[in-house]
């Protein structure tokens, strides 16, 4: 059927409000994004469809709901009983959880918390909102948990709590009514007006007012325009924009519809990187579900606007993930990035007008046309509005992805959602920004996180990866890392970047190695001045960050690796050896068991002994030791 | 669902393939409407079709489109994806995202790379593993991870992914 009036969204609704919120029969709801997959979901699935093949129990797949670590999640609805939310739920585990939980036996094992929430944040605007679930005896509130209780989704607002295969329950989370109320009661300028007013920001990195970008492109000359999807994501360590696409892709689509609307154009792309299959499958997926409810296509919901959207997907370079990259990729071309001073909103995709926004910018679009301007500036700081979703990830306990107000602390995210540090171990800095940010050390924990204070700090907001490091972690490593990953993404177009990334590499590999000079701290900082204020785009003039923010907050790493040859955190080889701690010893002959060098010896029960000889450094005894017994000297 | 639209080839294709030129030029004009912008994607293809891109295929494509032959090398050279080297039967990816990288994933690669007796980047003699490295596949939460083929084996360490590696001929 094709959407024509709002009756016709409300009624799809109604229909499967209950098959949602209230089954008449168990359903168990598995979440089924790469991460989940990654971690054993597809075979709990799979085990799921076999167990219940002939009994009156619907399994049905959902987006992640961000607490990555303890996947495979499941969440289990049943007439009558309270909704649980299960965890590390594997094809070995699955059938005793849900045979426990019809008996109304709840293995607290697994059980990591009762939804008392799930409906959608839209509800109120679109028509009645269920009252909230009764949390039954015992079991913790699924979101006052520490992981979920300062977080406020908006752009993940879906995800886990909907079969993202399922167009039908998108709009019965409030879906495409955003859509329909642009087409028939706003104009563009109305629109692009709302946007502005809300205050949203670039999610991508750059943090560029949209409204503005939008208002831009709308008055730009030359036909026809163009409205395109980031979904490049090359950040390693974020990885939000996948879980968006995996587990809400419509909510990107309706926001490019409306962003289409309000610009002026008829065709938007979406382009994928190559390494995210399973979200360019939902996407193509969405798309013709899409098309068939005539929500996307010719004559929109009977408004006569035209909109289609294209799926291009990247073949594996970073720096496509940089606009004007992106746009000559989109042509088949080499993706070489253009100066910015020529606008892509003015000159972009083919030489006409182009709106470029990430996947999470374009998801927060419809539940800002929906819930208005004032409520979502009402989120965040002044000068950055609304919530940012953060992939927090690394030596933190609980790992995941996160969706908070701008303006809270970093201590907060790590400490209260995040749990703090694995394994007992310290603090030291938390990365954010990826390639083109920096570290933040323990000083500055209570930092609110927005665009300008994390600037600020030498580092920045970027696509949102926060990777947390603790004492094992080398920081001149660290900064070397990021420059060997930009020196092989470089393009190779201007010299600064080229040449200068090469040799800030160059140096660091030699300080890592134990060559350090005197004096290369100085030609550290020189090039990296350079770099920064000449090369050609933001990847080059970003790629000192890394450097530049190790050195401000830990010069006697440098110090330490220069003038000493060591390495205190035991991550350079050559710089340091392990020793077994006589005290701490007890003799259990693990780690002897775990050398693949066979180059520990000892008796059990007795102090052992590491050969230097054999020894590679290759960490596993340290990291298997559960007595503190490994030293690095 | 979650089907992944793949049709990796998994076997060995020798450097001196006969290129089924028929099906490619379908895939150009059919598929992809013969559009220069278009060329990624229909290298793409190939790439899949023949686990690398034969030269003879690319010549086809360079004479068929009226893109020079050093522009597609551009191409072909610049994104990660594109091999001109016939791949082993078995790809492993090692992710060295930060993420990974803060959870011991050098030392995995390591590790691999002793085992293997091969460097990443290149495929074994007798054709059975090609080990690569990629900058994340967005599991970040459950580093270090590697995938073997279209499997994705997380909360891996150095021990376990050694194992792994004898499930695939």
């Amino acid at each position: 059927m094709k959407i024509r009036t709002k009756d016709d969204l409300q009624q799809i609704r109604a229909k499967l409000y209950d098959h949602l919120y209230n089954p008449s029969i168990l359903k168990l709801n598995i979440g089924m994004t790469s991460c989940g997959i990654a971690a054993g979901a597809r075979d709990t699935y799979h085990k799921a469809l076999e167990l219940y093949a002939d009994q009156d129990v619907m399994v049905a797949p959902t987006g992640c709901l961000g607490f990555c670590e303890q996947e495979p999640l499941m969440e289990i609805l049943a007439p009558g009983q309270p909704r649980l939310v299960y965890h590390h739920v594997t094809d070995e585990k699955i059938e005793e959880i849900v045979e426990a939980h019809r008996k109304g036996e709840y293995l607290e094992k697994f059980v990591y918390g009762q939804v008392t929430s799930p409906h959608s944040i839209l509800d109120e605007e679109i028509g009645d909102s269920a009252p909230d679930l009764i949390s039954p005896n015992g079991f913790p509130n699924f979101e006052e948990t520490p992981f979920y209780n300062k977080q406020f989704k908006i752009a993940l607002r879906n995800c886990g709590y909907m079969d993202p295969g399922k167009i039908e329950e998108y709009i019965v989370r409030g879906g495409y009514f955003a859509l329909f109320d642009c087409l028939n009661n706003k104009d563009p300028e109305e629109i692009i007006g709302i946007i502005k007013a809300s205050g949203l920001r670039g999610r991508g990195g750059g943090g560029f007012p949209t409204g503005r970008k939008w208002e831009t492109c709308r008055k730009a000359h030359g036909e026809p325009k163009y409205v395109i999807c980031n979904a490049d994501e090359g950040d390693p360590g974020a990885y939000m924009d996948r879980s968006i696409l995996e587990g809400d892709p419509h909510s990107v689509i309706e926001g490019m519809i409306i962003g289409g609307y309000a610009i002026g154009c008829n065709e938007g792309f979406i382009y994928v990187r190559n390494e995210y299959p399973l979200a360019v499958v939902r996407l193509v997926e969405s798309i013709k579900q899409a098309e068939a409810y005539g929500v996307l296509g010719d004559d929109i919901m009977g408004s006569g606007f035209n909109f289609s959207i294209i799926i291009s997907t990247g073949a594996g370079a970073f720096v496509c993930g940089e606009s004007t990259a992106l746009m000559r990729s989109l042509e088949g071309k080499v993706g070489r990035p253009r100066a910015k001073y020529i606008h892509t909103v003015e000159v972009g995709y083919r030489n006409r007008p182009s709106t470029l926004n990430n996947v999470e910018s374009w998801a927060n679009v419809p539940a800002i046309l929906t819930k208005g301007a004032e409520w979502y500036a009402s989120f965040g700081t002044e000068k950055s509005k609304g919530t940012k979703v953060f992939s927090l990830v690394g030596k933190v306990k609980n790992t995941g992805l996160v969706e908070v107000p701008m303006g809270i602390t970093l201590r907060e995210i790590i400490f209260d959602i995040g749990g703090g540090i694995l394994r007992k171990k310290k603090f030291k800095a938390v990365q954010t920004g990826g390639p083109s940010g920096g570290c933040v050390p323990e000083s500055l924990l209570d930092l609110p996180v927005d665009f300008e204070r994390l600037t600020e700090a030498g580092s920045m907001m970027g696509s949102g990866g926060m990777i947390v490091m603790d004492q094992d972690t080398c920081m001149v490593d660290v900064a070397r890392y990021f420059l060997e990953f930009l020196q092989e993404e470089s393009c190779g177009q201007c010299v600064p970047c080229r040449e200068g990334i090469g040799h800030l590499y160059g140096i660091l590999k030699r300080i890592c190695a134990g060559e350090g000079r005197n004096g290369d701290i100085a030609t550290l900082e020189k090039i990296s001045k350079t770099v920064s204020y000449l090369s050609l785009c933001a990847l080059g003039g970003t790629a000192p960050n890394p450097v530049l923010s190790t050195l401000r907050y830990f010069p006697d790493e440098y110090e330490t690796h220069i003038r000493d040859k060591k390495c205190a955190a035991g991550v350079c080889k050559g710089l340091f050896y392990y020793d077994i701690n006589e005290e701490n010893c007890n003799g259990c002959h693990v780690c002897f068991r775990k050398c693949p060098q066979e180059a520990i010896t000892g008796e059990k029960k007795e102090l052992h002994r590491i050969e230097q000889e054999k020894c590679i450094q290759c960490t596993i005894c340290y990291d298997v030791c559960k007595f503190d017994a490994i030293d690095i000297k | 669902m979650g089907e992944l639209a793949h049709d990796i080839v998994t076997h060995v294709v020798p450097p001196d393939v006969e290129v089924d030129f028929r099906g490619l030029d379908d895939l150009i004009v059919d598929r992809y409407g013969g559009a220069p912008e278009n060329l990624i994607m229909i290298l793409q293809a190939v790439q899949r079709q023949y686990n690398f891109l034969p030269r003879p295929a690319l010549n086809y494509i360079s004479t068929k489109m009226n893109i020079t032959l050093s522009q597609i090398h551009g191409i072909a050279t610049f994104y990660a994806m594109f091999s001109l080297e016939p791949k082993g039967r078995n790809l492993v990816s090692i992710c060295l995202g930060t993420a990974c990288h803060v959870r011991g994933a050098e030392r995995l690669k390591e590790r691999l790379e002793e085992q293997l007796g091969i460097k990443a980047g290149k495929t074994t003699e007798d054709m059975r593993y090609t080990l690569e490295t990629v900058r994340c596949i967005g599991c970040c939460s459950l580093g270090p991870v590697a995938t073997v083929n279209e499997k994705t084996y997380a909360r891996t360490d150095q021990e376990k992914i050694i194992k792994v590696l004898e499930l695939y001929e």
